[in-house]
């Protein structure tokens, strides 16, 4: 197993572990759904890259080709594509709501101002 | 396209940070080309570099957030992420070489979709066979959570922000 | 952006054939790269296209909001319709090689109305999706 038989793998979990730091790391929302994106594309790129096979060509059968890329992933992956698009709407949609409700989209003022109305709860 | 993560990462302008998503987005699509998914690689150029942008800069005008804070310093997530990396790297020596004709992926089902799929379905474009009639409940599926997201955001987004001041005085 | 005549004239010379090229990439769906999700999202881009150069207020003249509403409903309900008539027909659920005598014709029949359906609601969806957030004010 040499370093270019596998490097693929390891430059889609080097962009997949940098979309899951910015989710983790960063606290303004917008920037965590775009974060989340890149790292449902980085495992898009990670289940199709087994698929291909050298000197095949697309899975689109013809009589002039005879070694055709496996078609499985590449259904798999379009489903895939298009759940993530719809999941980064609703996350917008939750992140437009949520800056009408508290006034901002950074994480750490909005647990502030979840928890400060207790603290004012518990004082009286 | 890892230069323009890591640059992402850094960026704390929200504007460019949507502009080098859709940059990574097509930067996919051009790999997808390069590794035969041609479907995937149109689907991803039309959604993730059109439609997933055009949401995000709709969505940055509404909240109206140009600049992110400054955080403090990430050293317990930078460990965690570069810890998974690790474990996941390892898990990675056992998967087949790239371009592997004996990997298990290509000896189960795939020569039978290649083989039969045109002449049961007349269709050549095998992906679009697979996707509509071998596998036609996944699609179905896939509709029904499209749908979903759809009545999500609307019940969301319906009622205007001026008709909820009115309700509220 | 309405008074900008180089947007205007581009936009007015290039919108019907991108709407071609999506009918195109739709039923080319079978024999080249293509098919349903990829012709909805290249609709929805052209409407939103053209939301941007003409206004909101014009866009949701051409497709009003109820048209967008009833396409997101009508794209699944053709889909389950196909599934059904595949099992009124005599076969199971999402049957269609018995939509026709001959089962490759079945089978054209069944995926051509199924792409169709596809269409129509991922198109209806992000268009939809497109209108909520113009039309919000921000504040």
């Amino acid at each position: 197993m040499s370093f270019f038989s596998h490097y693929d793998y390891w430059v889609m979990l080097f962009l997949a572990m940098a979309g899951l730091f910015i989710v983790i790391a960063r606290g303004n929302l917008i920037k965590k759904l775009v974060g989340l994106a890149i790292l449902q594309t980085s495992v898009y790129l990670l289940y199709l890259a087994p698929g291909k096979l050298i000197g095949g060509t697309a899975p689109i059968v013809h009589t002039a080709f005879t070694l055709y890329s496996n078609p499985l992933p590449h259904v798999l992956i379009l489903t895939a594509i298009v759940v993530g698009v719809a999941t980064l709407a609703l996350g917008l949609a939750l992140a437009i709501r949520i800056r009408e409700e508290y006034g901002t989209i950074e994480e750490d003022e909005i647990l502030h101002s979840d928890t400060a109305p207790t603290k004012n709860e518990s004082a009286t | 396209m890892m230069v323009a993560v890591v640059a992402l990462t850094h960026v704390r302008n929200l504007f460019a940070v949507v502009v080098l998503f859709g940059l990574y987005s097509f930067l996919t699509a051009t790999v997808m080309v390069a590794l035969d998914a041609v479907d995937v690689a149109m689907t991803e150029a039309a959604v993730g570099a059109g439609v997933s942008t055009v949401l995000l800069l709709g969505a940055l005008h509404l909240c109206r957030s140009e600049e992110e804070k400054p955080a403090h310093k990430p050293w317990l997530p930078l460990a965690v992420t570069i810890g998974t990396g690790l474990v996941l790297v390892y898990g990675t020596w056992d998967l087949p070489a790239f371009g592997d004709p004996e990997a298990p992926i290509h000896t189960h089902v795939a020569p039978r979709y290649l083989q039969d799929g045109p002449r049961e379905t007349g269709v050549p474009n095998v992906v679009t066979a697979v996707l509509a009639s071998y596998r036609g409940f996944d699609t179905l599926g896939e509709t029904t959570v499209v749908f979903t997201a759809g009545i999500g955001v609307i019940a969301l987004l319906r009622r205007r922000r001026h008709v909820r001041e009115d309700k509220n005085t | 952006m309405k008074n900008d005549m180089i947007l205007r004239i581009v936009g007015k010379l290039l919108i019907p054939f991108i709407l071609m090229f999506a009918l195109y990439v739709q039923f080319h769906g079978d024999f080249g790269p293509g098919g349903g999700f990829q012709a909805g999202t290249i609709v929805a881009a052209t409407m939103v296209f053209y939301a941007i150069i003409y206004g909101l207020n014009t866009a949701r003249r051409v497709l009003p909001d109820w048209i967008v509403e009833a396409m997101i409903a009508a794209g699944v309900l053709l889909y389950l319709g196909v599934g059904f008539a595949g099992l009124l027909l005599g076969g199971n659920f999402l049957d269609y090689f018995v939509l026709d005598a001959d089962p490759v014709v079945g089978q054209h029949r069944g995926i051509f109305w199924i792409e169709l359906g596809v269409a129509i609601t991922v198109c209806g969806v992000l268009l939809k999706i497109f209108y909520l957030f113009a039309r919000r004010g921000p504040d």
